[in-house]
């Protein structure tokens, strides 16, 4: 965009905003899809019968498009509230000034008591930039039919995991489903090991680009994934499916487990088959390393263009409404990171409150704790991984190589 | 007299080319213009004019030729993309000679046959998004028609789009549906202008069937031809629909091709200035094509007079 492009925007918004007067407030969501999209509603409704003088707009996109059209939304036609995600993903424009500093609204609508739990998500040198509206565990989804019909009991520990592969294979049941064609169901995979075997700080370490990926201390993680994968606990030809597609074997009762987030239960649910589904905590590996856990954050934030600041942190704070942010983390089998919030009665909800609760370190997810071009490498080198794990060290050595591009030599 | 009456004749041709050569300044010279500077900064897509406390610019910062530089020396992916490229080139005109065939098959005086015709211009009309995603249930290894269809041979099936080695003619020949419908369409327009004196007179001459098709047919339709041919490679070359429906460059970047590793870089992993790089080099190698190209017809044609 030219500087005279830039300067027609200008005035152009400024022409907008003229003409919407005081009170209104510019929402952009990447809610998309009927449920996501109502329960958003749900909230702004509560919102403005909260706050009768502010008149909300809201703009919805798709949310894949939404992560392209945010970098110019948050540059040339700024809302006054943009959702998005925690870690990474927002110091990404926390760094670009893009994002501002709301640790105002965290101290006046007492955040730092209510949602102490996911303060550090949203914090970029000790100021918070976000709130968060809703997380959910990450964890194993199994059949309990097939588990009952060939004998096993839950995993708790690596080798029990690997047994459980051979005996659902002399059953003739698919182990473990998956569908890496959009790669990040494999990261999932490569979270958990690295987590249980080296630990939540680590496992931070590495996202963040401090560790190389040919450390020594990363071969064990491939080792034991390669065990899995020699121990043909995965569906074949992973690769052409997304992870939809993978679900299917464990709605037709092939296949016995996957490890996804707690969105996967609307799926299995919409399916019919979520009686005979059960979660359990990915088992541990290492004795003594405490359990961390992947629970991705979803977030709202006020951009450092926005006009309407007042009413956007009162929209922001108005998640100290507890039962506001119960029902909009409630209408999509989200986990309120309210503390006030009415705990949820849904049992995958309640396992995750629990799991999560005891939880040494939360990590975000690999491609939201990792920079996105970070993540696309590694996440690719996964999935290679899972297909041809004899590869193991040339796809180390090139996913090492984008981490010194991006980070730097150590 | 005025202005306008004494000029008016000298002027009316520009005013008429001006809003053209407008738009065409706006929306073709300045976007490419602009991409081949952004290819010499560092970019991440963010606030490009933002100032830092010394009044230069923070978030776009000249680098010269590093992002070339690290292109050619440093990512393989771009070499496995350039090798793509070079295989949709090549393959994609394979439609050509199907595209023939039908022609002819179609180019007859039967009873219903604009219905027959409107049924092979069908995979032109659909989205190519549309084709991506049947073609990609069509291979699905488990529950695709392409494994039923290998079974009935006593074929295992395979993952088409999951195999390194495989998955870039899966989506080549995706591509070959609509651009042999395409090529087709090309070929029946053309058929109509071969001239029947020429068909008559060769028929008196004694030929037939390959013959007659070969030495009269052929040559006639090298207008055609010439459309067809310009058409599928420009399409080959800046293939990125279907590679973006059936395989997202995966499994493991193995499908990739210039104008989708363009998009991926620079919209998804923040790096305009490198993405704008292998948009310049994809811009050089279509030059490089259309002037090679142009040059032979020119020359073909003053041979000709």
């Amino acid at each position: 965009m030219g500087g005279k492009m830039k300067k027609f925007f200008v005035i152009l918004t400024l022409f907008i905003s003229s003409i919407a007067s005081a009170g209104t407030l510019i929402v952009n969501s990447n809610q998309s899809g009927a449920e996501s999209s109502a329960a958003l509603k749900q909230y702004i409704a509560d919102f403005e019968a909260a706050n009768p003088d502010v008149k909300v707009v809201l703009n919805e996109f798709e949310s894949e498009s939404y992560k392209v059209a945010i970098r110019n939304f948050l540059t040339s036609e700024t809302p006054d509230v943009a959702l998005w995600f925690a870690g990474n993903r927002m110091k990404f424009f926390v760094d670009q000034d893009l994002f501002r500093d709301v640790s105002d609204v965290w101290e006046e609508y007492g955040l730092y008591d209510s949602m102490a739990s996911s303060r550090l998500s949203v914090t970029v040198d000790d100021k918070q930039y976000g709130v968060p509206w809703g997380y959910y565990q990450w964890g194993m989804y199994y059949r309990t039919d097939i588990f009952d019909k060939v004998g096993l009991s839950v995993p708790t520990n690596f080798e029990e995991l690997v047994a459980a592969c051979s005996t659902l294979r002399e059953n003739n049941i698919t182990p473990v489903a998956i569908g890496t064609r959009y790669l990040w169901t494999a990261a999932g995979w490569f979270d958990y090991l690295n987590m249980r075997i080296n630990g939540y700080e680590f496992h931070m370490d590495l996202t963040a680009g401090k560790v190389s990926y040919e450390d020594s201390r990363l071969d064990m993680v491939f080792d034991k994934w390669a065990e899995l994968i020699n121990a043909d606990c995965y569906l074949e030809d992973h690769a052409s499916f997304g992870w939809e597609d993978g679900l299917t074997p464990m709605i037709n009762g092939e296949a016995a487990m996957y490890l996804l987030g707690n969105f996967i239960t609307g799926n299995l649910n919409t399916a019919g088959v979520l009686d005979h589904i059960d979660y359990f905590q990915f088992p541990k590996i290492v004795d003594g390393v405490p359990m961390s856990e992947d629970a991705p954050t979803d977030t709202i934030h006020i951009p450092a263009g926005a006009k309407n600041i007042e009413d956007a942190k009162k929209f922001l704070g108005f998640l100290s409404n507890p039962e506001a942010a119960t029902k909009w983390a409630n209408a999509r089998s989200f986990l309120s990171p309210n503390s006030n919030a009415e705990p949820p009665s849904d049992r995958f909800q309640l396992k995750g409150v629990n799991v999560l609760n005891n939880a040494y370190g939360i990590a975000q997810f690999f491609d939201r704790d990792a920079n996105p071009d970070m993540a696309k490498t590694a996440m690719e080198g996964f999935q290679e991984f899972m297909v041809k794990p004899d590869r193991e060290a040339k796809i180390r050595a090139r996913v090492e190589k984008e981490r010194e591009r991006i980070h730097g030599p150590l | 007299m005025t202005f306008w009456e004494r000029n008016q004749l000298k002027l009316a041709p520009f005013l008429f080319l001006s809003p053209a050569v407008g738009l065409f300044l706006i929306f073709v010279i300045y976007p490419i213009a602009d991409s081949i500077w952004v290819s010499f900064h560092e970019w991440s897509g963010v606030n490009r004019y933002a100032l830092d406390d010394e009044g230069n610019l923070k978030n776009f910062k000249w680098v010269g030729l590093d992002n070339y530089i690290y292109l050619f020396t440093n990512d393989d992916e771009f070499y496995v993309a350039v090798f793509n490229n070079i295989k949709w080139f090549f393959f994609s005109l394979i439609a050509i000679p199907f595209g023939i065939l039908l022609a002819l098959f179609l180019n007859q005086q039967i009873l219903g046959i604009r219905w027959v015709k409107s049924f092979f211009y069908f995979p032109f009309v659909i989205n190519a998004v549309v084709i991506g995603i049947v073609f990609t249930w069509f291979y699905n290894p488990k529950y695709g028609s392409l494994t039923y269809l290998l079974g009935f041979f006593g074929m295992e099936p395979f993952p088409i789009l999951s195999d390194e080695n495989y998955a870039t003619y899966g989506i080549i020949v995706a591509s070959l549906f609509p651009g042999i419908a395409y090529t087709m369409i090309i070929y029946i327009t053309g058929l109509t202008a071969v001239s029947k004196d020429m068909i008559e007179a060769g028929r008196i001459d004694g030929a037939s069937g390959f013959t007659m098709f070969w030495n009269i047919i052929l040559p006639q339709l090298r207008p055609a031809t010439l459309i067809a041919v310009v058409v599928t490679i420009v399409g080959a070359l800046r293939s990125f629909d279907l590679i973006a429906v059936m395989t997202g460059g995966g499994p493991w970047g193995s499908t990739n091709v210039l104008a989708y590793k363009m998009y991926e870089d620079s919209l998804f992993n923040f790096r305009m200035g490198y993405g704008a790089s292998t948009a310049v080099i994809l811009f050089i190698l279509m030059d490089i094509y259309i002037a090679w190209f142009l040059y032979r017809l020119f020359k073909r044609e003053s041979t000709e007079k």
